[in-house]
């Protein structure tokens, strides 16, 4: 794999295989070293374009337990137009050495960009562009599932599963990401949410959608994944800290009671408490929200040796 | 393209037999020793020699895993390659004498790599390679302690290794 820019091109072949290897990175973490020289001698760039903390330092953490050299580039602000820029900075880091970029952009599309205009040879791995994708955060919420669900995890699959995907979907990176991957590692996907805050088109998804929360808890998915409402991308009068909102989607210590004990909640962060997802709920026992964290950077570092190895 | 048997399925259980026998002797204290296997045919043949190790002295032998994928030196040299589970036996590695198990010793890099991985792991007493054929060419300065078939072969040529456990069948053929 030579780029890793998004859930929705990505082979299941290609799926299994990163989650497989991080499985067996994850391992390296509870080692008395835990570090591996793999990608010594490799670059590897951050190129964050928009805020972030937790993917940054996730990268930043795979990066380093595979021995790779690490530069961190955050543009705060950038008015320049987005071709440009891009383009600009892209190539000033390559020509510093980098043969990994991981780039995080406030537009949709700019990490396929990046990957296809020639503008750069460095292999480009998508850390969330805009509203499109975020492919190693669904990577991760993959890993998480098939640890919990299926024991003999190598080479196997989530088939099976079902999976609630609620809250801001249409503004939700994250959401897309993981529909398409969990749609073809065989899991059954519902999103869930109001009808504003679904995505036009999304009945062309491999989903079910549904604006009643409460109607999902009573079917009782194998896991339960709170998305956070994006204000910052929401254009219009729609006020989504108000009551109905909280009312109607928020996990609360009530619905969260009503679903099944295998039931996993998920969440990408960050968490907006008392909003989507009570704090009390984020903090029970059925919260997997810190073994997402944990298999992000095995996944990480997966995704980094994968487009690595096929560097030149 | 030809392929000539050089070990048949039972010259190949009568080669291990024999390192089964050295190695017990070259390890007198048996609660020392440690086998880890270099995936994925010499995991298959550590396995074994455990088990011949254990119906000789009497007493079960610690036997693991050791993947080498992370630690290789031509991992951007065409291919991909997934890493494969490291399984280290219970009782660690520090102090042990631990044997290194692969099924074809040729250029040394993979046991070049093992090395390296051993390291993250543990800190053997001493470590020794128990190869099941090899064929020369040596690009480092590493030689096998235990083997089965010393295997004169022209570079051009190819050393396939097959066993039930992974190939359905067994032995060792020279492909020209």
């Amino acid at each position: 794999m030579r780029h890793l820019l998004d859930t929705k091109e990505l082979s299941r072949e290609d799926a299994l295989r990163l989650l497989d290897t991080a499985q067996e990175f994850s391992d390296v973490a509870n080692r008395s070293v835990p570090k591996l020289p793999t990608l010594r001698g490799a670059t590897m760039v951050n190129l964050f374009f928009e805020d972030s903390t937790r993917t940054r330092l996730s990268f930043e953490a795979a990066a380093q337990r595979l021995s790779a050299d690490v530069m961190t580039f955050q543009a705060q602000g950038s008015s320049v137009s987005k071709g440009e820029s891009l383009k600009d900075t892209a190539q000033t880091v390559e020509a510093m050495g980098a043969d990994i970029i991981v780039i995080r952009h406030f537009s949709s599309g700019a990490a396929h960009r990046l990957a296809h205009s020639g503008w750069v040879q460095a292999s480009i791995i998508n850390a969330g562009d805009g509203t499109h994708e975020h492919p190693t955060q669904a990577l991760l919420d993959a890993a998480t599932l098939r640890d919990r669900f299926v024991p003999d995890a190598r080479g196997a699959d989530l088939a099976g599963l079902h999976v609630a995907i609620v809250g801001d979907i249409a503004h939700s990176r994250v959401a897309r990401s993981n529909v398409f991957l969990l749609n073809t590692l065989g899991a059954r996907v519902t999103v869930v949410g109001p009808p504003e805050l679904l995505p036009t088109g999304v009945e062309d998804w491999p989903v079910s959608t549904s604006f009643d929360l409460d109607a999902i808890i009573d079917e009782g998915p194998d896991a339960i994944m709170m998305l956070r409402v994006q204000k910052e991308r929401i254009r219009g009068d729609f006020q989504p800290a108000s009551g109905d909102y909280v009312r109607n989607y928020s996990l609360t210590v009530d619905r969260a009671a009503r679903l099944p004990d295998r039931t996993v909640v998920m969440h990408p962060g960050p968490m907006n408490r008392g909003v989507e997802i009570a704090s009390d709920v984020a903090d029970s026992p059925r919260s997997v929200i810190v073994d997402q964290v944990r298999n992000g950077v095995a996944v990480r570092m997966a995704a980094l040796f994968d487009v690595w190895s096929e560097t030149q | 393209m030809s392929a000539r048997t050089v070990l048949t399925g039972s010259d190949i259980d009568r080669t291990l037999r024999r390192i089964a026998h050295e190695i017990v002797e070259a390890v007198p204290h048996s609660g020392e020793l440690v086998l880890l296997g270099i995936p994925t045919r010499g995991a298959v043949l550590s396995s074994r020699l455990a088990e011949l190790i254990a119906s000789i002295s009497g007493s079960p032998v610690p036997q693991g895993v050791l993947d080498v994928t992370m630690y290789r030196d031509d991992l951007q040299r065409g291919g991909h390659r997934s890493p494969a589970q490291t399984i280290v036996p219970e009782g660690g590695l520090d102090d042990k004498v631990v044997v290194l198990v692969d099924d074809v010793l040729f250029s040394g890099r993979t046991v070049r790599a093992a090395l390296d991985a051993l390291t993250a792991l543990g800190r053997p007493k001493i470590v020794k390679l128990a190869v099941l054929v090899d064929r020369g060419h040596r690009e480092l300065p590493i030689r096998a302690d235990h083997v089965g078939k010393n295997l004169p072969s022209a570079l051009g040529e190819r050393i396939t290794v097959r066993l039930h456990d992974t190939d359905g069948s067994e032995e060792v053929q020279v492909v020209t």
